[in-house]
């Protein structure tokens, strides 16, 4: 009770000094003379290692600077040769089929695998706590695991088969997928850690009050589950979709962007390019680009799945 | 939860068992062949994946005197170490500040969503930039790397943070003020201690992020420091075709946290879900 009355105090306090001018509302308290003490030096180191950098890389994307020598002005050039570059064009087709097609493989696994390990079972913590590790491992070390489980053990499994014993690391066509598949092995972990604490929030009695109802199945999941479970959807699609859009390790670790340039994802091509491939201006117009890309669906995806949240 | 039915569903457990294959087959392939010898590989399966004639070490002291692994494993340490205490001090202070002010003052709360709209700009936009920055700076090292890991970290944790302090009534630091505390002791007396949940969220999180990290490193540090996944970046090529001295050496650099997982597993998982919920 006391602390309420005087948290309202505080905001009536605030109110009538907003007109005065709030500068000296707060220099004059002592408690904000503390934040402005705390906020100033870190709001500047944020600045300095976050932001600045930032316009810094905007500048030089209208430059054809090469990472060493002088420079000049090329105003929108780089822009225009972005959409004209096969290679630069190439790698967003490349990183977004990537990261669709992983992003809807490990949402349908690690819901299924949420709900399994979310059932009635035995051994469950040990289960969870197995099926998580794949997540603690770094993506470079497992790049390079999975670099030798494709090169030579997939084909042998292959040719065992009956099928031709090729790497799916050395052909264009199939390299994505391999990209795709040590992705989704370390991201389902994750995912359905996200799922399971979504499956915890749904009470036992809506599920009893269902099955009165005669619902089962996929009917039940559809129409009781699903929609309670929903933020937690949003959650993991927009965690996905982000992270396999900036993949990087992997590439390293798996195809160094071959064959062919099939796997060059935007990070890579921007790291490689830019940082040792004479490129710095035109790659950081890439960059800026990625950069609305990324920020331009995160965005539309919060938006469009808040909205269907609110129709569930 | 478990009032009616204790029965478990067998045939599930069973087939998550089955399913384990899958997480244990890749881990399976990488012991069996950090063990092995060079002559053991023979071109076929059974020779890669049987178990290995003898259980030597050998592979992996090699490994760690070409790799350079305990400098390796001190600077990954010390980095994720300083990362950690940084990111505890800086971003619960920050998270404190602009979770109290946001409501009722227009300025923190401007400030609240410039940091935390941060979250969205990729490493790949500002990479270059920074590589020419803290290099002017002097800041081509591991010092830099931490500085700029705490920024990094910086919008999802003052988020964290700031979203925690819902859970800390105000009265708990007016009591304190009246008692003649400065803002600055409440902080630390008060605030700071009853944070302690969030403290483990935020250390897990920014561990699992900055010891696998690969790209900031690599682009940041100069010179023959190594972070352990740096390590095995930059000695590709002294591998060759040694794939048992490569085995070994990546085993090494999974070792610490898959120890560090064993022993804290409850809290990371808990600190994982937590902090991508909120």
């Amino acid at each position: 009770m006391k602390g309420n009355g005087k948290t309202e105090n505080k905001k009536g306090k605030t109110g009538a000094g907003y007109g005065k001018g709030k500068w000296r509302e707060i220099i004059e308290n002592g408690k904000s003379r503390t934040f402005l003490l705390i906020t100033i030096p870190i709001v500047a180191l944020f600045f300095l290692f976050n932001t600045l950098p930032l316009i810094q890389g905007v500048v030089y994307s209208f430059t054809n600077f090469r990472g060493y020598g002088s420079y000049d002005w090329v105003g929108l050039r780089n822009y225009i040769d972005l959409f004209r570059d096969a290679r630069v064009g190439n790698s967003y087709l490349f990183t977004f089929k990537l990261a669709v097609v992983t992003t809807i493989i490990v949402n349908v696994l690690s819901l299924l695998l949420a709900m399994a390990l979310n059932s009635r079972i035995k051994f469950k913590n040990t289960l969870r706590g197995l099926y998580f590790l794949p997540n603690v491992l770094g993506g470079l070390v497992v790049g390079y695991i999975f670099n030798y489980f494709f090169t030579y053990i997939l084909p042998e499994l292959a040719k065992l088969l009956g099928f031709e014993g090729n790497s799916m690391l050395a052909n264009s066509k199939t390299a994505w997928l391999a990209i795709a598949v040590v992705c989704a092995w370390q991201s389902i972990a994750m995912n359905t850690i996200i799922y399971i604490s979504g499956l915890q929030t749904v009470p036992e009695d809506v599920y009893e009050a269902g099955s009165l109802d005669g619902a089962t199945g996929w009917f039940k999941f559809r129409h009781l589950t699903f929609p309670l479970i929903f933020p937690f959807f949003t959650i993991n699609l927009v965690l996905c979709m982000k992270n396999f859009l900036m993949v990087f390790d992997q590439i390293m670790s798996l195809t160094k962007g071959g064959p062919a340039q099939s796997t060059e994802s935007i990070s890579y091509l921007i790291y490689n390019n830019g940082m040792s491939g004479g490129q710095f201006g035109f790659q950081s117009a890439n960059a800026v680009l990625f950069f609305v890309v990324i920020v331009v669906i995160s965005v539309t995806q919060m938006t469009f799945l808040g909205k269907k949240e609110e129709q569930l | 939860m478990r009032d009616k039915k204790e029965k478990s569903n067998i045939g599930l457990t069973v087939i998550l068992i089955f399913g384990l294959i899958t997480i244990a087959f890749p881990l399976y392939m990488a012991v069996v062949i950090a063990f092995k010898q060079p002559s053991e590989m023979t071109n076929n399966i059974r020779g890669i994946l049987s178990l290995p004639a003898r259980w030597s070490l050998d592979n992996f002291k090699e490994a760690m005197r070409v790799t350079d692994f305990w400098n390796s494993l001190v600077n990954s340490l010390f980095i994720t170490l300083a990362t950690i205490a940084l990111s505890i001090v800086v971003h619960s202070l920050i998270g404190y500040v602009l979770g109290r002010s946001k409501a009722k003052s227009k300025f923190y709360n401007v400030l609240y969503l410039y940091l935390v709209s941060g979250m969205f700009v990729p490493f790949a936009i500002l990479m270059m930039p920074l590589v020419k920055q803290t290099a002017r700076m002097g800041l081509s090292n591991m010092f830099g790397v931490i500085l700029l890991y705490t920024v990094f970290y910086l919008p999802m944790n003052t988020m964290l943070y700031s979203g925690y302090l819902k859970n800390l009534p105000l009265a708990l630091e007016e009591a304190a003020c009246v008692d003649g505390a400065s803002t600055w002791r409440t902080f630390w007396t008060i605030i700071f201690p009853n944070m302690r949940p969030m403290h483990a969220t935020v250390a897990i999180l920014t561990a699992l992020g900055t010891w696998n990290d690969v790209m900031t490193p690599l682009v940041i540090m100069s010179g023959d420091k190594n972070t352990l996944p740096l390590a095995q970046l930059n000695f590709q090529s002294q591998f060759g075709t040694n794939y048992n001295l490569a085995f070994a050496s990546y085993l090494l650099a999974l070792l610490p946290i898959v120890a560090f997982y064993i022993i804290c597993q409850k809290q990371i998982i808990a600190g994982v879900a937590n902090g991508a919920v909120k």
